[in-house]
């Protein structure tokens, strides 16, 4: 086989595809960010504690209840994005008509709050939680063993991102979504709610969070810091890819995962501050994002 | 909560009994600015009532209140007798009022097809698709086009056709004319004509004092947020010097 | 995010330089009583505790120079706090430099990673920007994380304070805590010059208004990148001095939770306020003092201290003070 750079191509491969599964992750979170940030104007960063909560809900789900991974996949967004919502009904709404940055300051209480609960009665130790016995094993590439949960996580990621581009897009609870987006007063003004659609929107958002912990909960251990880290990122892919912005979410997601994967290989000092760099980069050229509109 | 509309049906006549909408003693504010003034206004089921004034006299302001849209508001606002003064803008709609704001308040970033789509229908009876493709051939060949990409008037056949899909029987359409080429006023007033025959109750605010004089039962004139004066079409020639004064033409 | 707006009416006007004669005696009361408590407080509290206070406060000060003054919420100043950490523990432990030259290498850092960062971030405004410094400073972050100048998870320990003037010798809390008293005045006082100097004002006209000012031709950017410097420089200065305090630098000094604490204290304080930051600074580390046998419930409280701030107490204790005093503090 060839080599690149004097690079084997199963170390690249192998790269990429892990670059492949931090993007799934990425793109996840960022897409909920987006949607959030869409209609709502804020930065949620409760983000990343809401993530970890999908992974804990999934655990305890499991632990307590006996729950597989099959249900929490969908029990644990539904309880976490229930909690969004009420987050977003008792706290975010009395806040809507100022700054939006005392949001993104009572997020960040939040996720102290979420992170200390779960610090306090779990520890910060890792919770493991097993692989699914369907998607164990690996397959044989021919140049690489690719863990089958591996790539499950990939499938489930494109799916849920396409699912929801879709339902935004091509739907007409999506088009209520893009016109309150856009103009939220003449959309009232048809009748519409749009203090549910704003509720709803943010529980989906977080649901998207909570659904990434639950992929997350059998490959990372299920700590109560897990979300801590990875949000950051996220942030920084939302910045490049625009923020709001669908499109900017899912391929700025999935592409700095396998740019950051790249960069494993070919300079593994810049691995985790590469897409800070190319943050830096797109602002001083396109401050609104690749996708972004203008601002 | 679902209001169904008890409409007098195509073709009534203005019955002057009716009342579709009755504003009394509506007062508004921007914030800490005292905007309107005691509004008084009355329109009947199947009339076309127009609110002259000049620039910032109040009159889109007069629309928002009405539609609920203006967030500090006091006085008496009764639509077919019941009481919204109080009431959001989303339940307004919902008991039948069709909005066509002076900005056209189309969305950029859907299509023409979503945009006409977007209002949930809140009453039985109106226009479906084909009606409106026959009323606005235009729009049946930019179905796909995105909102941000039509011309003005274009925008503004769209801001009127989605009310008519909705049925909605009174609408509140705010200065449709305006910054429209001849040709398209002239579509427009042919549009509000078949409304009104069509047994549509229509407020309508305007600038454009000709357009409004072709088309409507009566016309009150706003000036510094307040009513300042009446009168029914068939008296507007005889006081067209006062009419022209308070206009400022 | 502005707190403070300067109204006037004629009748205020008229009573303007009374007003500003009264608040002035007021400013001179304050310091009055911070410079008391910073020469008495050793007798009764911990010098270790008074100085990590004394940190604490001049950083709130230098972050609400750039939120309360400058408008921007900066999400990063970690990262110029505990960068300038590592240069001071560096200088002083690896090139064994006195404490003087050690802090003033940290707060050369501190502004040259302010010019660094700026220079990209203040484009940018409101949310953007706070994402924007988040993301940069996590950038130091990781660095300080994997380098081996940082010394990684262990940090830099036991950091030697060295000799003041290599003549003065520091090495006791007692002895250390009257250059940090210093440190700490010098840095207040700079601020309030900053703040009431004609560049103050420039800066509290952008805040109000800031198309104003670009039409009335001012070079807007440039004076929201002068301020970020400056506010770097004093987080450095206060980061910097911390170090050699705790002999520690480590990283969490430059994570984002000690960003988001200094948010905590300037918001508890009052934003836009003069002296706010200090009394925040106060309350956050007395808290975390007395709490911090709980654990993981310090985190739990402080959240909850952030959520009840934003949701009904945005004007902080020293806004809520002035407005009762009817004065600016």
């Amino acid at each position: 086989m060839f080599e690149l750079l004097g690079i084997p191509p199963q170390a690249l491969f192998g790269q990429v595809l892990l670059g492949l599964i931090n993007g799934s992750f990425y793109a996840v979170l960022s897409l909920g960010l987006a949607v959030i940030f869409g209609l709502l104007n804020i930065i949620n960063f409760a983000h990343g504690a809401l993530y970890m909560m999908g992974a804990f809900v999934a655990w305890m789900l499991l632990t307590y209840l006996g729950i597989p991974f099959w249900a929490a996949l969908v029990v644990s967004p539904m309880i976490v994005g229930g909690i969004g919502m009420v987050i977003e009904r008792t706290m975010l709404r009395p806040l809507h008509d100022l700054d939006h940055l005392y949001s993104l300051l009572l997020t960040f209480g939040l996720t102290l709050v979420i992170t200390g609960l779960f610090q306090n009665f779990y520890g910060v130790s890792g919770k493991p939680y097993p692989i699914p016995a369907v998607l164990t094993g690996v397959v044989n590439l021919g140049f690489m063993f690719l863990p089958i949960y591996r790539a499950f996580i990939i499938v489930m990621a494109v799916i849920v991102c396409f699912a929801t581009w879709f339902l935004i897009e091509k739907t007409r609870l999506g088009s209520y979504l893009r016109a309150a987006t856009e103009n939220p007063e003449m959309v009232s003004a048809f009748g519409i709610n749009v203090p549910l659609l704003v509720t709803l929107t943010y529980g989906f958002g977080v649901a998207l969070a909570a659904f990434a912990g639950v992929l997350a909960a059998p490959v990372y251990s299920v700590n109560p810091v897990m979300g801590n880290d990875i949000i950051i990122v996220v942030f920084a892919v939302i910045v490049i890819g625009g923020m709001g912005s669908i499109m900017g979410a899912i391929i700025g997601g999935f592409g700095l995962g396998v740019v950051e994967g790249l960069t494993k290989v070919f300079y593994p000092e810049a691995s985790t501050t590469i897409i800070f760099i190319i943050m830096a980069l797109v602002l001083l050229l396109k401050p609104s994002g690749i996708f972004g509109r203008e601002v | 909560m679902t209001h169904t509309i008890e409409h007098t049906g195509p073709g009534a006549p203005a019955a002057q009994s009716d009342t579709m909408l009755e504003v009394s003693g509506l007062n508004g504010w921007y914030g800490e600015s005292h905007v309107l003034h005691d509004i008084n206004l009355r329109v009947g089921s199947g009339e076309v009532v127009t609110l002259l004034g000049r620039n910032g006299a109040g009159k889109t302001t007069t629309l928002k209140a009405i539609m609920g849209l203006l967030k500090t508001r006091s006085g008496s606002i009764r639509f077919q007798g019941h009481e919204v003064i109080d009431t959001p803008a989303r339940s307004i709609a919902k008991m039948g009022v069709g909005y066509v704001p002076d900005d056209r308040g189309i969305f950029g970033s859907l299509s023409v097809l979503e945009n006409l789509l977007l209002p949930p229908k809140v009453a039985e009876g109106g226009f479906d698709l084909p009606d409106i493709y026959e009323l606005f051939p235009n729009l049946q060949e930019r179905l796909d086009s995105y909102g941000n990409k039509l011309s003005g008037g274009e925008q503004q056949m769209l801001s009127i056709a989605r009310i008519l899909r909705t049925g909605a029987r009174f609408v509140l359409m705010d200065e449709p004319t305006e910054g429209l080429a001849p040709v398209i006023i002239h579509q427009i007033g042919h549009t509000v004509r078949r409304l009104k025959k069509a047994g549509f109750t229509i407020l309508l605010v305007e600038q454009n004092f000709h357009f409004a004089r072709e088309l409507a039962d009566r016309h009150y004139i706003v000036q510094e947020g307040r009513i300042i004066d009446e009168f029914r079409n068939d008296e507007v020639t005889e006081n067209l010097d006062k009419i022209q004064g308070y206009l400022g033409i | 995010m502005t707190q403070q707006t300067e109204s006037t009416t004629p009748a205020q006007t008229q009573n303007k330089s009374s007003g500003r004669n009264r608040t002035t005696r007021h400013h001179m009361i304050a310091f009055g009583l911070i410079a008391a408590f910073v020469v008495i407080a050793p007798q009764f509290l911990y010098p270790v505790f008074v100085m990590k206070l004394l940190c604490f406060a001049l950083f709130a000060m230098a972050f609400n120079l750039m939120l309360g003054f400058g408008g921007l919420l900066s999400f990063g100043h970690a990262a110029f706090f505990g960068g300038a950490a590592y240069a001071a523990g560096h200088a002083a432990k690896v090139w064994g430099w006195p404490p003087e030259l050690a802090i003033a290498f940290a707060v050369l850092v501190g502004a040259a990673m302010g010019a660094a960062f700026g220079f990209v971030a203040i484009k940018s405004r409101g949310i953007y920007f706070a994402m924007i410094t988040l993301a940069f400073a996590q950038m130091v972050y990781f660095y300080a994380l994997q380098s081996p100048v940082t010394g990684g998870e262990d940090g830099l320990q036991s950091i030697p304070r060295n000799s003041l003037f290599g003549l003065v010798d520091l090495s006791s809390d007692g002895a250390f805590y009257w250059l940090v008293a210093v440190i700490f005045m010098i840095g207040i006082l700079f601020v309030y010059r900053v703040i009431h100097s004609p560049f103050g004002e420039v800066l509290k006209g952008i805040r109000e208004n800031e198309q104003r000012m670009i039409s009335l031709g001012y070079q807007v950017q440039r004076y929201k990148l002068v301020t970020f410097i400056i506010s770097a420089a004093l987080s450095g200065l206060a980061g910097g001095t911390k170090a050699l305090v705790f002999h520690l630098a480590s990283l969490v000094d430059v994570h984002w939770t000690m960003s988001g604490e200094v948010v905590l204290m300037t918001l508890i304080g009052g934003m836009g306020t003069i002296f706010g930051p200090i009394i925040g600074a106060g309350v956050i580390v007395a808290m975390q003092n007395y709490l911090a046998d709980l654990g993981s419930l310090v985190l739990i409280v402080q959240g909850l201290v952030f959520i009840v701030c934003v949701l009904t107490f945005r004007e902080g204790i020293i806004g809520v003070l002035a407005k009762w005093l009817k004065t600016r503090l």
